[in-house]
Protein backbone atom coordinates (compact mmCIF):
# COMPACT_ATOMS: atom_id res chain seq x y z
CA UNK A 1 0.00 0.00 0.00
CA UNK A 2 1.18 3.44 -0.89
CA UNK A 3 2.30 5.39 1.57
CA UNK A 4 0.73 9.25 1.62
CA UNK A 5 4.39 10.59 1.06
CA UNK A 6 5.51 8.36 -1.91
CA UNK A 7 5.32 9.05 -5.84
CA UNK A 8 3.13 6.69 -7.36
CA UNK A 9 4.42 4.64 -9.99
CA UNK A 10 1.90 4.61 -12.72
CA UNK A 11 1.47 1.91 -15.61
CA UNK A 12 -1.19 3.30 -18.21
CA UNK A 13 -2.76 0.34 -20.04
CA UNK A 14 -4.94 0.41 -23.02
CA UNK A 15 -4.63 -0.28 -26.88
CA UNK A 16 -6.07 2.74 -28.56
CA UNK A 17 -3.35 5.19 -28.52
CA UNK A 18 -5.40 8.34 -28.36
CA UNK A 19 -6.92 6.39 -24.80
CA UNK A 20 -3.52 6.31 -23.59
CA UNK A 21 -2.95 10.00 -24.88
CA UNK A 22 -5.79 11.52 -23.07
CA UNK A 23 -4.83 9.62 -19.81
CA UNK A 24 -1.03 10.78 -19.80
CA UNK A 25 -3.25 14.27 -20.35
CA UNK A 26 -5.24 13.76 -17.44
CA UNK A 27 -2.42 12.41 -15.07
CA UNK A 28 -0.19 15.62 -15.86
CA UNK A 29 -3.28 17.78 -14.82
CA UNK A 30 -2.90 15.55 -10.93
CA UNK A 31 0.31 16.03 -10.60
CA UNK A 32 -0.47 19.25 -8.57
CA UNK A 33 -2.24 17.35 -5.58
CA UNK A 34 -1.31 13.71 -6.17
CA UNK A 35 2.48 12.63 -6.80
CA UNK A 36 3.27 10.43 -9.59
CA UNK A 37 5.34 9.28 -11.85
CA UNK A 38 3.71 7.56 -15.44
CA UNK A 39 6.48 4.71 -15.64
CA UNK A 40 5.48 2.97 -18.65
CA UNK A 41 2.30 2.18 -21.11
CA UNK A 42 1.10 -1.42 -22.30
CA UNK A 43 -1.32 -2.04 -24.97
CA UNK A 44 -2.16 -5.27 -24.28
CA UNK A 45 -2.70 -7.67 -20.80
CA UNK A 46 0.35 -9.20 -21.51
CA UNK A 47 2.77 -5.89 -22.17
CA UNK A 48 1.24 -5.42 -18.89
CA UNK A 49 2.67 -8.32 -17.17
CA UNK A 50 6.07 -8.21 -18.64
CA UNK A 51 6.06 -4.14 -17.48
CA UNK A 52 5.01 -5.43 -14.17
CA UNK A 53 8.32 -8.29 -14.16
CA UNK A 54 10.65 -5.20 -15.20
CA UNK A 55 9.82 -2.06 -12.86
CA UNK A 56 7.78 -1.39 -9.46
CA UNK A 57 4.36 -0.42 -10.42
CA UNK A 58 2.12 1.04 -7.83
CA UNK A 59 -1.01 1.83 -9.72
CA UNK A 60 -1.98 0.01 -13.25
CA UNK A 61 -4.84 2.36 -15.01
CA UNK A 62 -6.21 -1.09 -17.21
CA UNK A 63 -8.66 -0.85 -19.66
CA UNK A 64 -11.17 -3.57 -19.84
CA UNK A 65 -11.32 -4.55 -23.86
CA UNK A 66 -7.99 -5.06 -25.54
CA UNK A 67 -6.76 -7.75 -27.68
CA UNK A 68 -5.12 -11.23 -26.45
CA UNK A 69 -5.28 -11.02 -23.13
CA UNK A 70 -7.39 -8.65 -22.02
CA UNK A 71 -7.91 -6.38 -18.94
CA UNK A 72 -10.11 -8.31 -16.84
CA UNK A 73 -7.60 -11.94 -17.24
CA UNK A 74 -4.52 -9.22 -16.55
CA UNK A 75 -6.19 -8.74 -13.70
CA UNK A 76 -6.42 -11.87 -12.19
CA UNK A 77 -2.67 -12.87 -12.75
CA UNK A 78 -1.76 -9.57 -11.08
CA UNK A 79 -3.94 -10.43 -8.23
CA UNK A 80 -1.79 -13.44 -7.44
CA UNK A 81 1.02 -11.14 -6.82
CA UNK A 82 2.99 -10.90 -3.92
CA UNK A 83 3.05 -7.07 -3.43
CA UNK A 84 -0.16 -6.18 -6.38
CA UNK A 85 -0.10 -2.81 -7.49
CA UNK A 86 -3.77 -1.44 -7.22
CA UNK A 87 -5.62 -1.42 -10.23
CA UNK A 88 -7.94 1.01 -11.35
CA UNK A 89 -9.99 -0.22 -14.12
CA UNK A 90 -11.08 2.00 -17.00
CA UNK A 91 -13.77 0.98 -19.87
CA UNK A 92 -15.55 2.86 -22.10
CA UNK A 93 -18.83 0.59 -22.37
CA UNK A 94 -19.13 -3.02 -21.41
CA UNK A 95 -22.55 -3.46 -19.85
CA UNK A 96 -21.40 -6.92 -18.48
CA UNK A 97 -18.02 -5.99 -16.88
CA UNK A 98 -19.87 -2.79 -15.38
CA UNK A 99 -22.74 -4.80 -13.88
CA UNK A 100 -20.46 -7.33 -12.68
CA UNK A 101 -18.03 -4.98 -10.85
CA UNK A 102 -21.09 -3.36 -9.73
CA UNK A 103 -22.00 -6.60 -7.60
CA UNK A 104 -18.84 -7.15 -6.55
CA UNK A 105 -18.05 -3.96 -5.09
CA UNK A 106 -15.07 -3.32 -7.79
CA UNK A 107 -14.35 0.38 -8.36
CA UNK A 108 -13.85 1.23 -12.38
CA UNK A 109 -13.44 4.44 -14.44
CA UNK A 110 -15.77 4.99 -17.55
CA UNK A 111 -14.75 6.76 -20.68
CA UNK A 112 -14.24 9.47 -21.36
CA UNK A 113 -13.00 10.04 -17.78
CA UNK A 114 -13.14 13.35 -15.85
CA UNK A 115 -9.82 14.66 -13.73
CA UNK A 116 -12.10 14.87 -10.62
CA UNK A 117 -12.84 11.36 -11.15
CA UNK A 118 -9.53 10.15 -11.86
CA UNK A 119 -7.91 11.91 -8.86
CA UNK A 120 -10.60 10.48 -6.89
CA UNK A 121 -9.80 7.15 -7.55
CA UNK A 122 -6.02 7.62 -7.31
CA UNK A 123 -6.42 8.76 -3.78
CA UNK A 124 -8.47 5.52 -2.58
CA UNK A 125 -5.16 3.36 -3.88
CA UNK A 126 -3.54 5.32 -0.85
CA UNK A 127 -6.11 3.52 1.18
CA UNK A 128 -8.04 0.77 -0.20
CA UNK A 129 -6.80 -2.89 -0.10
CA UNK A 130 -6.15 -4.24 -3.21
CA UNK A 131 -8.39 -5.84 -4.99
CA UNK A 132 -9.53 -9.53 -4.22
CA UNK A 133 -8.68 -12.52 -6.18
CA UNK A 134 -12.18 -13.90 -5.41
CA UNK A 135 -13.37 -10.82 -6.09
CA UNK A 136 -11.88 -10.35 -10.15
CA UNK A 137 -12.56 -14.33 -10.34
CA UNK A 138 -16.69 -13.39 -9.74
CA UNK A 139 -16.46 -10.26 -12.05
CA UNK A 140 -15.21 -12.99 -15.20
CA UNK A 141 -17.91 -14.20 -17.09
CA UNK A 142 -14.97 -15.89 -19.03
CA UNK A 143 -12.39 -18.48 -18.90
CA UNK A 144 -8.60 -17.62 -18.68
CA UNK A 145 -6.47 -18.07 -21.46
CA UNK A 146 -3.50 -18.55 -19.28
CA UNK A 147 -2.54 -19.57 -15.86
CA UNK A 148 0.10 -17.25 -14.49
CA UNK A 149 2.81 -19.00 -12.23
CA UNK A 150 4.40 -16.53 -9.59
CA UNK A 151 8.47 -17.38 -9.37
CA UNK A 152 10.24 -15.33 -7.76
CA UNK A 153 8.06 -12.04 -7.86
CA UNK A 154 8.24 -12.57 -11.75
CA UNK A 155 4.44 -13.85 -13.37
CA UNK A 156 5.23 -16.63 -15.93
CA UNK A 157 2.17 -17.31 -18.37
CA UNK A 158 1.76 -20.73 -19.17
CA UNK A 159 -0.96 -20.83 -21.90
CA UNK A 160 -3.95 -23.16 -20.84
CA UNK A 161 -4.35 -24.55 -24.66
CA UNK A 162 -0.39 -26.09 -23.88
CA UNK A 163 -1.78 -28.15 -20.64
CA UNK A 164 -2.17 -31.60 -20.40
CA UNK A 165 -3.21 -31.71 -17.21
CA UNK A 166 -3.73 -30.20 -13.83
CA UNK A 167 -3.15 -32.59 -10.70
CA UNK A 168 -3.44 -31.41 -6.66
CA UNK A 169 -0.93 -31.83 -4.70
CA UNK A 170 -1.33 -30.20 -1.09
CA UNK A 171 -1.77 -26.50 -1.01
CA UNK A 172 -0.49 -26.72 -5.14
CA UNK A 173 -1.59 -27.87 -8.63
CA UNK A 174 1.14 -29.25 -10.78
CA UNK A 175 0.48 -27.64 -14.50
CA UNK A 176 1.85 -30.43 -16.70
CA UNK A 177 2.91 -29.07 -20.50
CA UNK A 178 4.41 -31.35 -23.00
CA UNK A 179 7.39 -29.37 -21.86
CA UNK A 180 7.61 -29.06 -18.25
CA UNK A 181 6.07 -28.84 -14.86
CA UNK A 182 4.83 -25.41 -13.17
CA UNK A 183 3.18 -25.08 -9.72
CA UNK A 184 -0.13 -22.66 -9.05
CA UNK A 185 -1.47 -21.89 -6.26
CA UNK A 186 -4.79 -22.53 -7.37
CA UNK A 187 -7.79 -24.78 -6.10
CA UNK A 188 -8.34 -27.57 -8.28
CA UNK A 189 -11.99 -27.00 -8.05
CA UNK A 190 -11.62 -23.63 -9.12
CA UNK A 191 -10.00 -24.72 -12.09
CA UNK A 192 -12.61 -27.00 -12.90
CA UNK A 193 -15.55 -24.78 -12.75
CA UNK A 194 -13.50 -22.25 -14.88
CA UNK A 195 -12.35 -24.63 -17.88
CA UNK A 196 -15.32 -27.00 -17.11
CA UNK A 197 -15.66 -26.79 -21.70
CA UNK A 198 -11.65 -28.02 -22.20
CA UNK A 199 -10.87 -30.14 -18.76
CA UNK A 200 -12.39 -33.22 -17.30
CA UNK A 201 -12.25 -34.71 -13.64
CA UNK A 202 -10.99 -38.00 -13.75
CA UNK A 203 -9.94 -38.33 -10.26
CA UNK A 204 -9.97 -36.59 -7.16
CA UNK A 205 -7.10 -34.61 -7.71
CA UNK A 206 -6.75 -34.30 -11.39
CA UNK A 207 -8.30 -32.75 -14.57
CA UNK A 208 -7.36 -33.52 -17.94
CA UNK A 209 -7.54 -31.49 -20.70
CA UNK A 210 -9.89 -33.12 -23.17
CA UNK A 211 -7.69 -32.07 -26.26
CA UNK A 212 -4.90 -34.50 -24.45
CA UNK A 213 -6.66 -37.69 -23.98
CA UNK A 214 -5.16 -40.16 -26.41
CA UNK A 215 -7.24 -42.91 -24.71
CA UNK A 216 -8.07 -45.15 -22.41
CA UNK A 217 -6.36 -48.60 -21.32
CA UNK A 218 -7.53 -50.99 -18.71
CA UNK A 219 -5.25 -51.39 -16.12
CA UNK A 220 -6.17 -52.89 -12.87
CA UNK A 221 -3.34 -52.47 -10.60
CA UNK A 222 -2.79 -48.93 -11.03
CA UNK A 223 -6.26 -47.76 -11.00
CA UNK A 224 -9.30 -48.27 -8.87
CA UNK A 225 -11.68 -48.10 -11.31
CA UNK A 226 -9.80 -50.57 -13.97
CA UNK A 227 -8.99 -47.27 -16.19
CA UNK A 228 -6.17 -45.06 -16.76
CA UNK A 229 -6.44 -41.96 -19.25
CA UNK A 230 -3.30 -42.20 -21.77
CA UNK A 231 -1.93 -38.94 -22.11
CA UNK A 232 -1.38 -37.50 -26.05
CA UNK A 233 2.55 -36.98 -26.71
CA UNK A 234 4.18 -37.73 -23.05
CA UNK A 235 2.52 -41.70 -22.88
CA UNK A 236 1.74 -40.69 -19.36
CA UNK A 237 -0.70 -43.13 -17.83
CA UNK A 238 -3.14 -41.65 -15.24
CA UNK A 239 -5.64 -43.40 -12.73
CA UNK A 240 -9.54 -42.66 -13.00
CA UNK A 241 -11.05 -43.20 -9.90
CA UNK A 242 -14.32 -45.37 -9.74
CA UNK A 243 -16.63 -42.00 -9.21
CA UNK A 244 -15.45 -41.13 -12.45
CA UNK A 245 -15.38 -43.92 -14.42
CA UNK A 246 -18.25 -42.17 -16.18
CA UNK A 247 -15.75 -40.20 -17.99
CA UNK A 248 -14.27 -43.76 -20.09
CA UNK A 249 -17.44 -44.15 -21.60
CA UNK A 250 -18.36 -40.56 -22.37
CA UNK A 251 -14.93 -40.95 -24.77
CA UNK A 252 -15.29 -43.97 -26.09
CA UNK B 1 -38.34 -6.04 -61.98
CA UNK B 2 -35.81 -3.21 -61.11
CA UNK B 3 -38.99 -0.68 -60.43
CA UNK B 4 -41.03 -2.42 -58.23
CA UNK B 5 -38.94 -2.89 -55.43
CA UNK B 6 -39.77 1.13 -55.20
CA UNK B 7 -43.24 0.59 -55.31
CA UNK B 8 -42.70 -2.18 -52.60
CA UNK B 9 -41.13 0.09 -50.02
CA UNK B 10 -43.08 2.87 -50.68
CA UNK B 11 -46.51 0.75 -50.34
CA UNK B 12 -45.19 0.01 -46.86
CA UNK B 13 -45.16 3.19 -45.87
CA UNK B 14 -48.88 4.41 -47.96
CA UNK B 15 -52.34 3.75 -47.62
CA UNK B 16 -51.54 1.06 -50.70
CA UNK B 17 -50.20 -1.29 -48.25
CA UNK B 18 -52.81 -3.35 -48.11
CA UNK B 19 -52.37 -4.19 -51.47
CA UNK B 20 -49.86 -6.77 -52.36
CA UNK B 21 -47.25 -5.21 -54.64
CA UNK B 22 -47.64 -8.48 -57.68
CA UNK B 23 -44.18 -7.57 -59.29
CA UNK B 24 -42.42 -8.70 -56.16
CA UNK B 25 -41.67 -12.61 -56.75
CA UNK B 26 -42.14 -13.21 -53.29
CA UNK B 27 -46.07 -12.34 -53.95
CA UNK B 28 -46.44 -14.05 -57.33
CA UNK B 29 -45.25 -17.46 -55.06
CA UNK B 30 -47.56 -16.64 -52.25
CA UNK B 31 -50.14 -15.95 -55.25
CA UNK B 32 -49.46 -19.52 -56.98
CA UNK B 33 -49.47 -21.56 -53.25
CA UNK B 34 -52.82 -20.22 -52.21
CA UNK B 35 -54.53 -20.48 -55.50
CA UNK B 36 -53.18 -23.84 -56.35
CA UNK B 37 -54.07 -25.24 -52.86
CA UNK B 38 -57.46 -23.69 -53.04
CA UNK B 39 -58.19 -25.50 -56.50
CA UNK B 40 -56.86 -28.80 -55.00
CA UNK B 41 -59.24 -28.32 -52.22
CA UNK B 42 -62.36 -27.81 -54.44
CA UNK B 43 -60.89 -31.02 -56.50
CA UNK B 44 -60.94 -33.02 -53.30
CA UNK B 45 -64.33 -31.81 -52.72
CA UNK B 46 -65.33 -32.69 -56.36
CA UNK B 47 -63.76 -36.34 -56.84
CA UNK B 48 -66.19 -39.22 -56.78
CA UNK B 49 -63.00 -41.08 -55.45
CA UNK B 50 -59.72 -40.72 -53.59
CA UNK B 51 -57.62 -41.76 -56.93
CA UNK B 52 -60.04 -39.12 -58.98
CA UNK B 53 -59.04 -36.14 -56.91
CA UNK B 54 -55.85 -36.30 -59.44
CA UNK B 55 -57.46 -36.04 -62.32
CA UNK B 56 -60.46 -33.47 -61.12
CA UNK B 57 -57.15 -31.15 -59.94
CA UNK B 58 -55.59 -31.54 -63.30
CA UNK B 59 -58.83 -30.47 -64.86
CA UNK B 60 -58.85 -27.41 -62.55
CA UNK B 61 -55.20 -26.50 -62.89
CA UNK B 62 -55.52 -26.35 -66.96
CA UNK B 63 -58.28 -23.78 -66.56
CA UNK B 64 -57.16 -21.87 -63.06
CA UNK B 65 -53.25 -22.16 -63.59
CA UNK B 66 -53.79 -19.91 -66.97
CA UNK B 67 -56.10 -17.44 -65.17
CA UNK B 68 -53.88 -16.98 -62.77
CA UNK B 69 -50.65 -16.22 -64.84
CA UNK B 70 -52.22 -13.85 -66.68
CA UNK B 71 -53.98 -12.24 -63.80
CA UNK B 72 -50.34 -11.98 -62.53
CA UNK B 73 -48.87 -10.43 -65.26
CA UNK B 74 -51.47 -8.07 -66.02
CA UNK B 75 -52.32 -6.73 -62.25
CA UNK B 76 -48.18 -6.65 -62.03
CA UNK B 77 -48.48 -4.00 -65.23
CA UNK B 78 -51.50 -2.38 -63.97
CA UNK B 79 -50.17 -1.67 -60.30
CA UNK B 80 -50.20 2.28 -60.80
CA UNK B 81 -53.42 2.54 -61.97
CA UNK B 82 -54.75 0.18 -58.94
CA UNK B 83 -52.73 2.21 -56.14
CA UNK B 84 -54.45 5.40 -57.67
CA UNK B 85 -58.21 3.99 -57.29
CA UNK B 86 -57.83 3.38 -53.18
CA UNK B 87 -58.74 0.12 -52.30
CA UNK B 88 -62.19 -0.28 -52.39
CA UNK B 89 -61.95 0.54 -56.17
CA UNK B 90 -58.65 -1.46 -56.81
CA UNK B 91 -60.65 -4.30 -55.06
CA UNK B 92 -63.84 -4.03 -57.40
CA UNK B 93 -61.40 -3.08 -60.06
CA UNK B 94 -59.96 -6.86 -59.67
CA UNK B 95 -62.77 -8.65 -59.15
CA UNK B 96 -64.46 -7.80 -62.13
CA UNK B 97 -60.85 -8.11 -64.13
CA UNK B 98 -60.74 -11.81 -62.44
CA UNK B 99 -64.28 -12.40 -64.05
CA UNK B 100 -63.60 -11.22 -67.09
CA UNK B 101 -60.19 -13.25 -67.61
CA UNK B 102 -62.29 -16.10 -66.50
CA UNK B 103 -64.98 -15.60 -68.85
CA UNK B 104 -62.74 -15.27 -72.18
CA UNK B 105 -60.67 -17.97 -70.71
CA UNK B 106 -64.17 -20.22 -69.84
CA UNK B 107 -64.71 -19.45 -73.82
CA UNK B 108 -61.88 -20.38 -74.81
CA UNK B 109 -61.46 -23.84 -73.62
CA UNK B 110 -65.30 -24.46 -74.34
CA UNK B 111 -64.26 -24.38 -77.72
CA UNK B 112 -60.79 -25.45 -77.58
CA UNK B 113 -59.99 -27.99 -74.86
CA UNK B 114 -62.57 -29.40 -73.68
CA UNK B 115 -65.12 -31.91 -75.38
CA UNK B 116 -67.07 -30.91 -72.01
CA UNK B 117 -67.15 -28.55 -69.78
CA UNK B 118 -66.40 -29.87 -65.92
CA UNK B 119 -68.29 -27.08 -64.34
CA UNK B 120 -71.35 -24.17 -65.41
CA UNK B 121 -69.99 -20.86 -66.23
CA UNK B 122 -72.03 -19.98 -62.81
CA UNK B 123 -69.81 -22.15 -60.46
CA UNK B 124 -66.26 -21.26 -62.18
CA UNK B 125 -67.42 -17.12 -61.55
CA UNK B 126 -68.18 -18.26 -57.89
CA UNK B 127 -64.87 -20.21 -57.57
CA UNK B 128 -63.04 -17.50 -59.38
CA UNK B 129 -64.57 -14.70 -56.86
CA UNK B 130 -64.13 -16.76 -54.09
CA UNK B 131 -60.24 -17.61 -54.83
CA UNK B 132 -59.89 -14.16 -55.84
CA UNK B 133 -61.20 -12.53 -52.51
CA UNK B 134 -59.67 -15.04 -50.22
CA UNK B 135 -55.93 -14.50 -51.95
CA UNK B 136 -56.75 -10.52 -51.35
CA UNK B 137 -57.71 -10.99 -47.79
CA UNK B 138 -54.62 -12.82 -46.98
CA UNK B 139 -52.13 -10.19 -48.71
CA UNK B 140 -54.16 -7.77 -46.18
CA UNK B 141 -54.04 -9.73 -43.22
CA UNK B 142 -50.39 -10.55 -43.99
CA UNK B 143 -49.71 -6.45 -44.70
CA UNK B 144 -51.28 -5.92 -41.72
CA UNK B 145 -49.04 -8.50 -39.39
CA UNK B 146 -46.03 -6.68 -41.21
CA UNK B 147 -47.31 -2.98 -40.69
CA UNK B 148 -45.67 -2.51 -37.63
CA UNK B 149 -42.58 -4.92 -38.41
CA UNK B 150 -42.12 -1.40 -40.89
CA UNK B 151 -42.81 0.67 -38.60
CA UNK B 152 -40.36 -0.89 -36.31
CA UNK B 153 -38.12 -1.27 -38.41
CA UNK B 154 -36.48 2.27 -38.24
CA UNK B 155 -36.26 2.25 -34.53
CA UNK B 156 -34.59 -1.02 -35.32
CA UNK B 157 -32.20 0.11 -36.94
CA UNK B 158 -31.29 2.46 -34.57
CA UNK B 159 -31.30 0.35 -31.60
CA UNK B 160 -29.24 -2.18 -33.26
CA UNK B 161 -26.70 0.15 -34.55
CA UNK B 162 -23.46 1.91 -33.19
CA UNK B 163 -22.43 -0.10 -30.34
CA UNK B 164 -21.63 2.30 -27.29
CA UNK B 165 -18.87 1.33 -27.00
CA UNK B 166 -18.12 2.94 -30.33
CA UNK B 167 -19.68 6.35 -29.48
CA UNK B 168 -17.82 6.78 -25.95
CA UNK B 169 -14.38 5.02 -27.51
CA UNK B 170 -15.20 8.17 -30.27
CA UNK B 171 -15.29 11.07 -28.00
CA UNK B 172 -12.62 9.85 -25.61
CA UNK B 173 -10.74 9.59 -29.01
CA UNK B 174 -11.68 13.21 -29.70
CA UNK B 175 -11.02 14.52 -26.27
CA UNK B 176 -7.37 13.33 -26.51
CA UNK B 177 -6.82 15.22 -29.91
CA UNK B 178 -8.31 18.65 -28.85
CA UNK B 179 -5.33 19.94 -27.33
CA UNK B 180 -2.55 18.45 -29.53
CA UNK B 181 -4.30 18.57 -33.12
CA UNK B 182 -7.65 20.48 -33.28
CA UNK B 183 -8.12 20.01 -36.53
CA UNK B 184 -8.28 16.50 -36.60
CA UNK B 185 -10.68 16.63 -33.37
CA UNK B 186 -12.97 19.20 -35.58
CA UNK B 187 -12.94 16.20 -38.82
CA UNK B 188 -13.72 13.33 -36.21
CA UNK B 189 -17.06 15.33 -34.72
CA UNK B 190 -18.14 16.11 -38.68
CA UNK B 191 -17.72 12.63 -39.32
CA UNK B 192 -19.24 11.64 -35.67
CA UNK B 193 -22.52 14.31 -36.22
CA UNK B 194 -22.98 12.64 -39.94
CA UNK B 195 -23.24 9.58 -38.59
CA UNK B 196 -25.49 10.47 -36.11
CA UNK B 197 -27.92 12.61 -38.87
CA UNK B 198 -28.13 9.39 -40.51
CA UNK B 199 -28.48 7.27 -37.62
CA UNK B 200 -31.58 9.71 -36.17
CA UNK B 201 -33.25 9.98 -39.70
CA UNK B 202 -36.39 8.23 -41.09
CA UNK B 203 -34.93 4.93 -42.59
CA UNK B 204 -38.12 3.39 -44.14
CA UNK B 205 -37.18 4.26 -47.50
CA UNK B 206 -34.13 2.62 -49.53
CA UNK B 207 -31.40 5.09 -49.64
CA UNK B 208 -28.44 5.27 -52.77
CA UNK B 209 -25.61 2.79 -52.06
CA UNK B 210 -23.54 5.72 -52.32
CA UNK B 211 -24.35 7.88 -49.31
CA UNK B 212 -24.05 4.24 -47.36
CA UNK B 213 -20.84 3.76 -48.85
CA UNK B 214 -19.80 7.28 -47.91
CA UNK B 215 -21.63 6.86 -44.15
CA UNK B 216 -19.39 3.65 -44.04
CA UNK B 217 -16.22 5.85 -44.83
CA UNK B 218 -16.62 8.14 -42.31
CA UNK B 219 -17.57 5.42 -39.68
CA UNK B 220 -13.73 3.89 -41.00
CA UNK B 221 -12.08 7.29 -40.20
CA UNK B 222 -13.60 7.57 -36.90
CA UNK B 223 -12.23 3.74 -36.37
CA UNK B 224 -8.85 4.57 -37.62
CA UNK B 225 -8.63 7.22 -35.18
CA UNK B 226 -8.37 4.90 -32.68
CA UNK B 227 -6.98 2.05 -34.18
CA UNK B 228 -4.30 3.33 -36.15
CA UNK B 229 -2.61 1.38 -38.38
CA UNK B 230 -3.90 -1.90 -36.37
CA UNK B 231 -7.11 -1.18 -39.21
CA UNK B 232 -6.66 -1.44 -42.92
CA UNK B 233 -9.37 -1.46 -45.41
CA UNK B 234 -9.79 -1.98 -49.26
CA UNK B 235 -12.67 -0.89 -51.07
CA UNK B 236 -13.61 -2.53 -54.58
CA UNK B 237 -16.56 -0.25 -55.84
CA UNK B 238 -15.27 0.08 -59.63
CA UNK B 239 -18.53 -1.62 -61.05
CA UNK B 240 -21.09 -0.34 -58.33
CA UNK B 241 -23.60 1.49 -59.74
CA UNK B 242 -23.77 4.58 -57.45
CA UNK B 243 -27.56 5.13 -57.91
CA UNK B 244 -28.61 1.76 -56.66
CA UNK B 245 -31.06 1.78 -53.69
CA UNK B 246 -30.50 -0.11 -50.91
CA UNK B 247 -32.31 -0.42 -46.99
CA UNK B 248 -30.41 2.72 -45.15
CA UNK B 249 -28.07 1.46 -42.44
CA UNK B 250 -27.37 -2.06 -44.46
CA UNK B 251 -23.21 -1.47 -44.81
CA UNK B 252 -21.91 0.68 -42.09
CA UNK B 253 -23.19 -2.42 -39.24
CA UNK B 254 -21.53 -4.91 -40.77
CA UNK B 255 -18.59 -2.76 -40.85
CA UNK B 256 -18.77 -2.03 -37.56
CA UNK B 257 -19.10 -5.49 -36.89
CA UNK B 258 -15.60 -6.63 -38.70
CA UNK B 259 -14.01 -3.82 -37.10
CA UNK B 260 -15.51 -5.23 -33.68
CA UNK B 261 -15.27 -8.68 -34.30
CA UNK B 262 -12.05 -8.93 -36.49
CA UNK B 263 -9.43 -5.87 -35.84
CA UNK B 264 -9.87 -5.01 -32.70
CA UNK B 265 -9.39 -8.44 -30.56
CA UNK B 266 -6.08 -8.91 -32.53
CA UNK B 267 -3.29 -7.22 -31.05
CA UNK B 268 -1.63 -6.70 -35.03
CA UNK B 269 -4.81 -5.71 -36.76
CA UNK B 270 -5.88 -6.83 -40.09
CA UNK B 271 -7.49 -5.94 -43.42
CA UNK B 272 -11.20 -5.57 -44.14
CA UNK B 273 -12.26 -6.23 -47.95
CA UNK B 274 -15.15 -4.19 -49.38
CA UNK B 275 -16.40 -4.83 -53.02
CA UNK B 276 -19.84 -3.74 -54.27
CA UNK B 277 -20.86 -4.32 -57.97
CA UNK B 278 -23.35 -5.37 -60.11
CA UNK B 279 -23.67 -9.44 -61.27
CA UNK B 280 -26.71 -10.70 -63.06
CA UNK B 281 -28.87 -7.51 -62.04
CA UNK B 282 -28.63 -7.70 -58.71
CA UNK B 283 -26.26 -5.45 -56.27
CA UNK B 284 -24.10 -7.80 -54.89
CA UNK B 285 -22.29 -6.72 -51.43
CA UNK B 286 -19.27 -8.58 -49.72
CA UNK B 287 -17.54 -7.59 -47.12
CA UNK B 288 -14.55 -9.70 -45.88
CA UNK B 289 -12.93 -9.44 -42.58
CA UNK B 290 -10.25 -11.97 -40.09
CA UNK B 291 -11.64 -13.89 -37.80
CA UNK B 292 -9.67 -14.45 -34.89
CA UNK B 293 -11.78 -16.95 -33.31
CA UNK B 294 -11.88 -17.94 -29.90
CA UNK B 295 -15.01 -15.73 -29.81
CA UNK B 296 -14.14 -13.92 -27.12
CA UNK B 297 -16.56 -10.93 -27.97
CA UNK B 298 -19.23 -13.21 -29.96
CA UNK B 299 -22.58 -11.94 -27.37
CA UNK B 300 -24.86 -10.08 -29.48
CA UNK B 301 -23.28 -9.78 -32.47
CA UNK B 302 -26.08 -11.90 -33.98
CA UNK B 303 -28.40 -8.93 -33.78
CA UNK B 304 -26.90 -6.67 -36.63
CA UNK B 305 -26.77 -9.57 -38.74
CA UNK B 306 -30.59 -10.78 -37.63
CA UNK B 307 -31.43 -6.95 -37.80
CA UNK B 308 -29.71 -6.89 -41.18
CA UNK B 309 -31.60 -9.77 -42.67
CA UNK B 310 -35.42 -8.96 -41.32
CA UNK B 311 -34.81 -5.41 -43.09
CA UNK B 312 -33.88 -6.79 -46.41
CA UNK B 313 -37.15 -9.41 -46.02
CA UNK B 314 -39.41 -6.67 -45.29
CA UNK B 315 -37.80 -4.48 -48.20
CA UNK B 316 -37.39 -7.20 -51.20
CA UNK B 317 -39.23 -10.63 -49.68
CA UNK B 318 -37.48 -13.66 -50.99
CA UNK B 319 -35.95 -11.57 -53.72
CA UNK B 320 -32.99 -10.07 -51.37
CA UNK B 321 -30.33 -12.57 -49.58
CA UNK B 322 -27.55 -12.29 -47.36
CA UNK B 323 -25.06 -15.47 -46.69
CA UNK B 324 -22.01 -15.50 -44.03
CA UNK B 325 -19.34 -17.92 -43.63
CA UNK B 326 -15.72 -18.85 -42.01
CA UNK B 327 -13.61 -20.43 -44.19
CA UNK B 328 -9.70 -20.60 -43.59
CA UNK B 329 -9.71 -17.53 -40.83
CA UNK B 330 -11.92 -15.04 -42.91
CA UNK B 331 -15.71 -14.07 -41.92
CA UNK B 332 -17.52 -13.26 -44.94
CA UNK B 333 -20.91 -11.60 -45.88
CA UNK B 334 -22.21 -11.13 -48.98
CA UNK B 335 -25.13 -9.29 -49.59
CA UNK B 336 -27.53 -9.82 -52.78
CA UNK B 337 -30.27 -7.26 -53.67
CA UNK B 338 -32.26 -6.72 -57.08
CA UNK B 339 -30.47 -3.66 -58.24
CA UNK B 340 -33.80 -0.86 -58.46
CA UNK B 341 -32.43 2.87 -59.04
CA UNK B 342 -34.82 6.12 -59.08
CA UNK B 343 -34.49 6.48 -62.78
CA UNK B 344 -36.07 3.17 -63.59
Amino acid sequence: MLLASDVARILIADDEAPARARLRDLLDECRESFALAIVDEARNGREVLEVLNREKIDIVLLDIRMPEIDGMEAARHIAGMAEPPAIIFTTAFDSYAIKAFEVNAIDYLLKPIRVERLLLALGKTRAAPPISRQALDAASNLPRRHLSVHERGKIILVPVADVLYLRAELKYVTVRTAEREHLVEESLTHLEEEFAESFVRIHRNCLVARSAIAGFERNAEESESGWVVVIKGTGEKLPVSRRQHSVVKQFR
Amino acid sequence: MAKLGIVASINQTGAGIRLPNFCNLGVMLRSLLIVNVLLAASAAIRAPSLDAIWFEFLVFAAFGEPVLIVSLVALCYARRWLHAMGYVGALAALAVFEMLVAWLLYEASGSLLFDRRPMSFAQVMFLVFFVTAVTLAYFDLRARALSPAIAEARIQALQARIRPHFLYNSINAVLSLIRSEPRRAERALEDLADLFRVLMADNRTLAPIASEVQLARQYLALESLRLGERLKVTWRTDTMPADALVPPLVLQPLVENAVYHGIEPSDAGGEIEIDIGLAGGQLVMELKNPFPGGGRHSAGNRMAIVNIRERLQLHFDVEASMRSEVKDGTYKVTIRIPYISKAA
